[in-house]
Formats: C-alpha cells, structure tokens, sequence
C-alpha cells in the first residue's frame, strides 16, 4: 500500500494537516502537499480512469506530465474538469471527484471495453462507423457523444465565480523554469545588468535538483539554490514569478506566462490566474527534463510509477507509493530512486536493469543491500486496481521463462527527454542524441527574431545535459549569451561547480522485454490517457501509415490532454522501428503551446460581460431606456427596437409607430448613422472612385443617394452624400459601416492614390441626428421655428444650415421611409435637449418616437434596400434593379471593372422582386424559394431566397422581398417557400414598391 | 506576434495594434484591361515562402498604410517603408540581398 512515512518531506509542513475530500470520502494531508501526494499517503492508489478502455489508473508522475491523474475540482460556480492532481496544491476543504466512470470509480460500466480492447483497436472509429451509412447519425454519433470527453463539463448556467486578468511585460531576457539551470541563467544574465524576468511553474524553487542531490561549490545543492534564490531576490533588476508556467513562446519573442495566482489559496482576494503577455529580448527555456516510462505489459496499473516521481514523493512529500517495490531501468538514474527508497525503510525488492552493466550508482544499491538483476526485464505487471506481483524475465527474447515476484509498486525508468516543447514552439529544430536516445535543441536553428538572429536559448537538462555539473555549465553560457544577444555585456565570473556521482551510460530499450510477444505488446502502453500501446501503432505501421503525424492521429498517441508528454518518444520509437527507419527520420510531432492546458478564464482576462466589448450609445440613449426600448445590437450602437409601452407586446408596439409615423409623426434617434467629411481639392474625383454614381457634379446644397461596391463589385455600403462647399462633402454610411468604410477610403488614398489631396474625417459622434417623420414633420418644425423648412426653401434632396428652435443644425431633407421627412444634425451635446424640443412641440400632432423595426418595415414598404439585408457580399447593384445608381459617364469606379466580368454580366443571377403571400401570412426570415426538379443531392432546386420579410400594418398583410432567378421577368408568377415550420408558403412576384408607388408622400 | 517598426515614428508596433492588408505592390486595372491582368490584380498573389511584401496598417495608432519586407519562413524583418511608392526603396532589397543572395519577388530582385 501507498503510505505517509514518519520521516522526510522537505515541502509538507507536520504541524498543518489539511482536510479534503475525494469521491465524498474525507482526507487528509499536510499543508505543502500535492492533491497526488495526499491521495497515495491515503492509500488511494487508483485516482481514475482511461478514456477508451476505462482501465483503472493511478498517479504516474509528480508533475506537469501526469497523464492519469484527473479530478474534476471544485463544486458549483467553481468546478473545473481535468485537473491535474500532482499539479494541484492541497487546501483545507479541496474537493475533487475522479472522472471517465460510471457509476463509480471502483465498478465501471465502461470497462467492458477492455474486455473487447482485442477488437477495439488502433483506428477502430474509422473502420467501423462507416457502414451502413444511416447508422452514423442514429447510432454511432449519438453512442461516440455519449462516451466521449473525459472530464464532466460544468453545467451549463453556472458562471465563473472567480476574475482573471492580463499583464504586459518587457524585459531583456526571460527565464523559463526556476530549477538550478534557470536559477544560475538567470543570475548570471541579471549579472550584466540586464533585466530579467524569472519564471517558475510550481510553488518551489531548485526543480529536480534537491531531490537528486550532489554538491556544488563544496555545498549541498540544496543549500546552494536557497543562497541563488535569496542573492536573487535581492538584485533590483530581477523579477521571479514561482506558480507561473511559461505557456508559449511565438513570433519575436513574445512569450505567454500563466499564473495561478490563487488556485492554492481560495478566497484570497485578487483575480485567480494572471495572464502574463511577455515581450522579451532574448528567452532562456530552462524546462527541465522528463523522464520516459517503459514499455512492459501492465505497465498501466495503479502502483508503476516513474522512478524520478517516486523518489520526489519520499523525498518532497514523505509518502512511499508502496511498500515493497521493484526497479526497472535502462540507465543509472533510477537507483537513486532504489537507494532513497531504501533509505526511508521501503523494501527495494531489486533493480531489474535491462543492460548487462550498470555504474557506480549500482554499486551504491548493493552496498545498502539491494539485489541488482542485470539484462532483465518486467515481462508482466499483474494486477488490477493495484500492483500485485511482477513476472520477470530476460531482457532479450520474447518473455519467457519468467520468475515472478509479489510486490505493491513498480518504479520504472527509461531515460530522459529534455522538455524541447517552447523552444520548438516558434520553429526552434531538434536533434537526435544518439547517447541520452532523446531528441534535445539544435543550438545551430533557433526560432529567429525580427532580426534574424536566434531568440531562444535552452538551458540545463532542457538543452541535453542531465548531469549537474554539467547543467551549471551550461546553465551559466546560456545566461551569459542570452545577456549578450540582448545587448548587455556579461561579466566573466566562473560557473558555479557541481559534483555528483558519474553515471555509465543509458541503453535505449523501446520495448520489454526486446521482442515481446504480442499478448504483451497488446498490454503495453504508450500513452495512458488515451489507450495507445504498443501494438496500436505497430498495426499502424503495418497498415501503411509512415508519416508520425498521420499515426497520431490514427491511433491518437499524444493526442490527450498530456499532449503526449510521456508518450511520444516511445511512440516514436516503436513506430521507427516497424517502419524500420532511424528514429530522427521519422521525425517528431509538431510541439504546440500551450505547454500544458491554460484557463479559458485566464485567456478571457478581464474581457467579461460588460467590458467584453463596449457598447456605443446616443446622446439620446438615456431616454429611450426610460422610454420603455427594447434593445437591438448594431454594430458596436444599441440601438431602439421599439418603444414598448405599458401593457404592450414589442410586436403591438412596432405596429403602432408603424401606422402613426405614416399617420402622423414619428422621430427616430439616427444619430448611429455614419457621418464622414471628405474635403480637399481632389474630393470630387475621389468620390466618383467610391461610390458607382457621380458625385463630383453634385450641387453645393444638395444631396444625392449613393452607392458603393468593392473593387470586386460587390455591394458594401450606400447612403445619402451631401455637398457642403467647393471641397467638401459629408457622406451617410450605414450604422455599422462608419468605421469600415472610414478604413476604405483611408486605404485607397494611402496606398493607390496617394498623390491626390483629399482628407478624411469620421464625424459620426459629432453629431445627434433626429429624422423628423411623417405629414406632420413640417408642422412641428415650423412650430419649433428658425429657418424656412417650406417646399420651396427646402426642397426634397437638399440641405440647410441654419437654427430650429434654439438649435444651430443642419436640416437635410431626405427620407428612408417614403413620407415628408427631415433628418436634423445638432452638435452631440445638444442632442437630448433638442430631442426634448421635438417631444414637447410635437404632442399636438401626434408625435411617437420609433424604433428600428419600424424604420425596417416603411423603408421595405417603399422597397428601399437594406445593406445587409438585401447584400451579403455576393450582391451586386445590378442585382437589385440599381442600375440608375451606376454611371455611364465615368470611365472608372471601384467596382466598374468587375461588373463586366461574366458572372457578374449572367441574365441567370437572381434579381431583386417584391413578394406578396397569397394568404397575407409572413414568409419566414431566410426561406428559399424552390423550383422543379432536385439536385445531384436529392434537395430542391433552389431559385431564390427572401433577404426582407415583415409584417406591415399600414397594409395588413405579410410583405417581403427576395432575390429570384429571373424574378423581373415572372410578375404574377407564385413562387413556394418550405418553411422549417413544415408549412409551404405561397407567395406572388410582384413590384418591390409595395407602398405610395409614386413617391407623392415624400414630395409635399 | 510580429514586432514591426513604424517607418513614420520610429515606434516598435506589436501585432495586435496592427492588421494586415495581404500583399503589397499590387498593380491596379481597372476598366479596359483584360481578364487576365484583372483576375491577376484581383486575386493572384505570390504567397510566398521566403522573402514577402505585405501591406500593414497601424490600425490601433496613427492610421497609417506600411509596407513591411519580411521572410515568411523565419520571421526575419528586412525592413518596413511607406506604402506611397510603387516599388521598395534601394536599401530595403540591399538588406534583402544580404540574406538572401539572388532573391526575386514578382518583378522585383
């Protein structure tokens, strides 16, 4: 059984136990401890299970790379799937639930697929679901959903309780990884006066080296890296983050750091995980290494465990996984793991080192009495939810002859790979080490900076060196070059000297035993989480795929949360070696970020609810909210829907304004509407290039509609443009176009036109603009007094300047609705007090504000387009009967060219009609219209589709309009359009004006 | 995440102030040309591995078009230019060349 022993623990503090819970059950640990390291001191061997065949699995490693160990934290608002235990620190009160089960961790339903893992093999989706065809949404989909996903998704309506936030940095040189390389990196690098930012994704400094030991500078390591910490800590040009992992690292040293700033201290003020977004000069990744498992059958059974792991659990935390525990290794390494076992009391039952010879650390073992069985190897764990005995056999051959040996756990070992992961994020190159059989960084092509020269340094047993003396070494040239290459001149101070025992080198042994039989292959994994093993990518292999990429994704090797961590390069291996090519041929996957899974919360920032985007409202705006608006969203503007009264639906109140704007008078705040000046002696010809119509004879005084297209003749934007003076012209966008066509003009003139004197300014918050709609506009007008807005003074399309009541403004007479319609510019901060004005005024004659919808529905009555509506990037003017707005006098206008193209030139393109249900019911927004005959897939012939449908009560019936197929040429014609409703709706072609044809209203 | 330098300030711009408006030295035509030197202009563009010209704007700052002179494959940045000309100045194919002797990018070398 797993235990606390009464002894060691170099991070746990005795004096603070700690409560938690696991599966409801309470706990407990010591503060200092790991959500890992207290469930094995409980006893809790098995913390979950595997994805695909539901195997029991215990905790593998003590760290970032821990594929097995996966709890759901936390409750309510606060729960989060996927927690890595080894990564979580206890607090009182923790509560975590083990995943991938049902009904219960200990009896899983699911397991049965292990049972059937002989037919449920690599590639096993693929084959399977294919045939026959119905069964794949009726039966495999709805099966493969059910069963997908590893962690419990939070429920749907909590919210995330907690805040987050985003920090900018900028330093010269970035350390990644606070172990004894990115310590002396980092000191040595601050050294040079540079500004350093150290960062470290546990809560402890030092990494691995205090639980590996050796001397440096005639000290205990340990000591050394307390005396590195504080001398840094206190040089004012370094920063250390510990709790904070570097995430990524991308283009020019941009690196995302991510701190978890409160996951071990709930309830502490201040958001929980930071996202820091780091510009550096240079990087130095000093990310440590990660030891491999074996490849022997069982050796996913609770209680085998990385041997590094192992000893980090005695010597960090106190806790021995087992009592009575056996070795397996390729290197020297692992018998620290035996001797500090053996030192705490476990029983070492013995090393079963695969290579004929071992080093000085071997002789150490059998000094303290530990039985050392070179050339061997573990044929089989056996075991279910915990290890129970070991079949040992001879490394060479198929597994025969085996001795068995009862035991309670399994450290295993088969030499280190250097974590390359953010050096390779922005195309840093590795290469193979034949020696240590790990890929690690080619220091000769470096991700490069906007310079060309490398930004990223590795550091440590990250860059390959796993002995201390040389990491120091190392470690110390990183830092020095790294000050350097970021333009600070390091001083010539000596590497720190490590000593600690030399080590005979590591045999890579891919498999074990060498030729295993496949009963064993088929029960040794590759990657836990997601029930890869051997004989996965061996059947890969033999059915053709080659490249490394295609095999993850055929057999999902490293494709789990872990990312393949512990997987890869036994994977790798195993695949180079049924392919029977070198390992550095086949190549590795692509490293991507993040390193290990980051908070969305974190991504998200501060970028939340309210400040997730922010909202642009009208001087006005405060006043439709009390007024009873419903809200819409356009653009970036909220907008007025409908005034909604008291007792009223948003339907009735969109009817109402409807009947009394054509009735009566009706304003609209169009203060939303784009307002951009464009002045200089070359406007006139610069406007002819944006809009299709001519707008460079325009009048002073006057207005004119217009229209814009893209180079590529597609429709954008219209609106109306007024002539201000000689040089001057203000042009109407539509609400959301402000911006986008301020950028459009401003691109054409900086980067085609850029001889010609024009400027642009966007205006559009200058201004509160109130449309003045309906028989009575005049009236109020009038009443209000100022200047003559009579027939004669103000004719239709053209624009004044002068007073109304009290305000200085600009009148223009235009309307989108078809009635008697003035649309009035005042400076923003009179908006209110003259939206006020017109209130008051205009009580007598009936006066309602409107909305949106409203505006919606009068301007399709008259057969207006809407941008948007009526476009949607694949129109084109002529599409829409437009081809007035497209001028013959001009030889050129963005857009011009690509009209004459043939697909735009096509008599089959579908034209713009009206639409007149034949029962007076409303089409459905976004219906198609079909016609005979069905397509190469069995669906209707599709003619047409309706891009405006309203209810109108001026006219009581639903009335629409719509893009068809030769629509012009088939008036009368009925057309069908299949709601999703299962009705079919019946609908005449007929004029597009469905309103005062004549357009007499709007001329009086 | 590129860093670009603004050829008008001096400024260091990271890429989140900045967007990008694809291949620079375009050539326009307009009506009368011929479907090919259109569709060209239109939608035929190098993306090229290796040495590239794209048009950036500092959207989020001074509003100004740039033409950045970069290598796609390592993010190396020879070096950034008003978008008013028609062609790269002397220096930037210079910086080119040191890097990458007997470059060629459309008409340009």
């Amino acid at each position: 059984m797993s235990t606390r022993l009464a002894k060691q623990g170099r991070l746990i503090d005795r004096s603070k136990k700690v409560t938690f819970t696991f599966n409801g059950n309470s706990m407990q640990g010591y503060e200092g401890d790991t959500l890992a390291s207290a469930l094995l001191a409980n006893d809790q061997m098995m913390v979950g299970r595997s994805f695909k065949y539901h195997r029991p699995r215990g905790v593998v490693a003590s760290g970032a790379e821990e594929p097995n160990a996966l709890v759901g934290l936390g409750q309510g608002n606060r729960f989060e799937p996927n927690q890595r235990a080894t990564t979580t620190e206890l607090f009182n009160g923790l509560t975590a639930v083990s995943q991938n089960h049902w009904p219960n961790l200990e009896y899983d339903i699911g397991a049965v697929n292990t049972a059937l893992a002989r037919f449920l093999p690599a590639g096993f989706y693929y084959k399977t679901f294919i045939h026959p065809k119905p069964f794949w949404k009726h039966v495999y989909e709805p099966f493969i959903r059910q069963s997908a996903g590893l962690g419990k998704a939070p429920d749907k309506d909590s919210r995330d309780a907690d805040t987050y936030e985003h920090f900018y940095a900028f330093t010269d040189v970035l350390v990644i990884g606070g172990g004894v390389a990115g310590l002396q990196a980092a000191k040595t690098a601050a050294g040079s006066g540079a500004k350093v930012l150290l960062i470290e994704q546990t809560a402890h400094w030092g990494g691995r080296a205090p639980v590996d030991g050796g001397d440096v500078d005639g000290m205990p390591v340990d000591k050394f890296v307390e005396q590195l910490v504080s001398e840094l800590e206190t040089m004012g040009n370094v920063t250390m983050r510990n709790r904070c992992m570097g995430a990524g690292v991308y283009d020019h040293g941009y690196v995302l750091g991510y701190e978890r700033l409160s996951d071990h201290a709930p309830g502490t003020q201040g958001p929980r995980h930071r996202l820091w977004r780091i510009r550096a000069k240079q990087v130095v990744t000093a990310t440590g290494a990660i030891e491999r498992p074996l490849s022997f059958a069982g050796n996913d059974v609770p209680g085998v465990m990385l041997a590094s792991a192992m000893r980090d659990y005695v010597v960090n935390w106190g806790v021995t996984p087992g009592e009575r525990v056996i070795v397996a290794t390729n290197n020297d390494d692992a018998y620290r793991t035996g001797i500090i076992l053996k030192q705490a009391g476990v029983d070492v039952l013995r090393v079963v080192d695969a290579r004929p010879t071992a080093g000085p650390l071997a002789e150490e073992a059998r000094a303290l009495g530990i039985r050392v069985d070179p050339g061997k190897a573990i044929a089989k764990v056996k075991g279910g939810k915990r290890v129970k005995k070991v079949a040992i056999c001879n490394q060479e051959g198929i597994g025969g002859a085996r001795e068995e040996v009862e035991c309670d756990a399994v450290a295993m070992s088969g030499g280190w790979s250097p974590v390359v992961h953010l050096w390779s994020h922005c195309g840093g190159k590795l290469i193979w080490d034949e020696a240590q059989a790990h890929f690690r960084p080619d220091p000769s092509r470096p991700p490069l900076g906007a310079n060309g020269e490398g930004f990223v340094l590795a550091a440590g047993s990250s860059n390959g060196p796993l002995a201390l003396p040389e990491v120091l070494t190392n470690a110390d040239a990183a830092g020095k070059a790294a000050a350097k290459a970021a333009g600070f001149k390091p001083k010539s101070t000596k590497a720190p000297k490590g000593e600690s025992m030399s080590e005979a080198a590591m045999e890579p042994v891919w498999l074990m035993p060498a030729n295993a039989e496949i009963g064993l292959r088929m029960k040794s994994w590759l990657d836990f989480q997601n029930d890869v093993k051997v004989s996965d990518v061996q059947l890969a292999a033999r059915e053709g795929y080659e490249s490394v990429e295609h095999t993850k994704r055929y057999t999902t090797l490293g494709m789990a949360t872990d990312q393949g961590k512990l997987s890869n390069i036994n994977g790798l291996a195993i695949l180079a070696d049924a392919l029977d090519a070198e390992i550095p041929k086949v190549g590795t996957t692509t490293f991507r970020p993040p390193y290990t899974p980051i908070s969305m919360g974190a991504i998200g920032g501060e970028a939340r609810g309210e400040v997730f985007q922010p909202i642009r409202r009208t001087p006005m705006h405060d006043w439709h909210d009390k007024n009873g608006a419903d809200w819409e969203p356009v653009g970036h503007w909220r907008r007025t829907y409908a005034y909604v009264r008291p007792g009223e639906s948003v339907h009735d109140a969109v009817n109402r304004e409807v009947k009394n704007t054509r009735e009566n008078l009706g304003l609209l705040d169009a203060s939303t509407l784009g307002k951009l000046i464009v002045k200089g002696p070359d406007a006139g010809k610069f406007l002819d290039m944006m809009y299709t119509n001519m707008m460079s004879t325009l009048k002073v005084g006057k207005c004119r509609y217009g229209l814009m297209c893209s180079e590529n003749g597609f429709l954008i934007d219209d609106g109306v443009v007024a002539r201000i003076d000689e040089d001057t012209w203000l042009c109407h966008t539509t609400t959301g176009g402000a911006e986008r066509i301020h950028a459009h003009m401003e691109e054409w003139l900086q980067t085609e036109w850029w001889d010609w004197k024009v400027y642009v300014a966007n205006v559009t918050e200058q201004y509160a603009q109130v449309a003045v709609v309906g028989p009575n506009a005049r009236k109020v007008l009038e009443k209000l007094g100022g200047m003559d807005v009579s027939k004669d003074a103000l004719p239709f399309m053209e624009w004044r300047d002068g007073k109304i009541g009290d305000f200085d403004c600009r009148a223009y007479r235009i309307s989108f609705s078809g009635e008697l319609s003035f649309e009035i510019a005042v400076p923003a901060s009179q908006g209110q007090a003259f939206w006020n004005d017109l209130m008051e005024a205009g009580k007598e004659f009936g006066v309602m504000p409107y909305g949106t919808e409203c505006l919606h529905i009068l301007r399709a009555e008259k057969g207006f387009i809407m941008i948007g509506d009526e476009t949607d990037g694949t129109v084109i003017p002529q599409d829409l009967g437009l081809h007035w707005a497209l001028s013959k006098k001009k030889e050129d206008y963005l857009g011009k060219r690509a009209h004459s193209r043939t697909h735009m030139a096509d008599p089959d393109r579908w034209k713009l009609v009206g639409l007149e249900t034949v029962d007076g019911s409303v089409i459905p927004d976004g219906a198609y219209a079909v016609g005979s005959g069905v397509n190469a897939n069995g669906q209707r012939n599709m003619i047409g589709r309706v891009t405006s449908t309203y209810y109108s009560a001026n006219l009581d019936r639903g009335i629409a309009m719509g893009l068809i197929k030769h629509g012009p040429d088939r008036m009368g014609e009925i057309v069908e359009f299949p709601g999703t409703d299962g009705k079919t709706y019946k609908a005449k072609i007929v004029d597009p004006i469905f309103y005062d044809k004549d357009g007499e209203k709007q001329n009086v | 995440m590129l860093t670009l330098k603004c050829p008008f300030t001096g400024a260091m711009l990271d890429e989140t102030e900045l967007h990008c408006g694809g291949e620079a030295h375009r050539k326009r035509f307009g009506p009368g040309s011929s479907d090919e030197d259109f569709e060209t202009y239109m939608f035929v563009r190098e993306n090229r591995k290796g040495v590239h010209f794209e048009l950036w704007l500092h959207a989020y700052g001074i509003g100004k078009w740039f033409i950045a002179a970069r290598d796609t494959e390592t993010l190396e940045v020879y070096g950034t230019y008003p978008a008013q000309t028609t062609e790269p100045p002397q220096d930037i194919k210079d910086a080119i060349t040191a890097k990458r002797p007997g470059w060629s990018w459309r008409e340009f070398e």
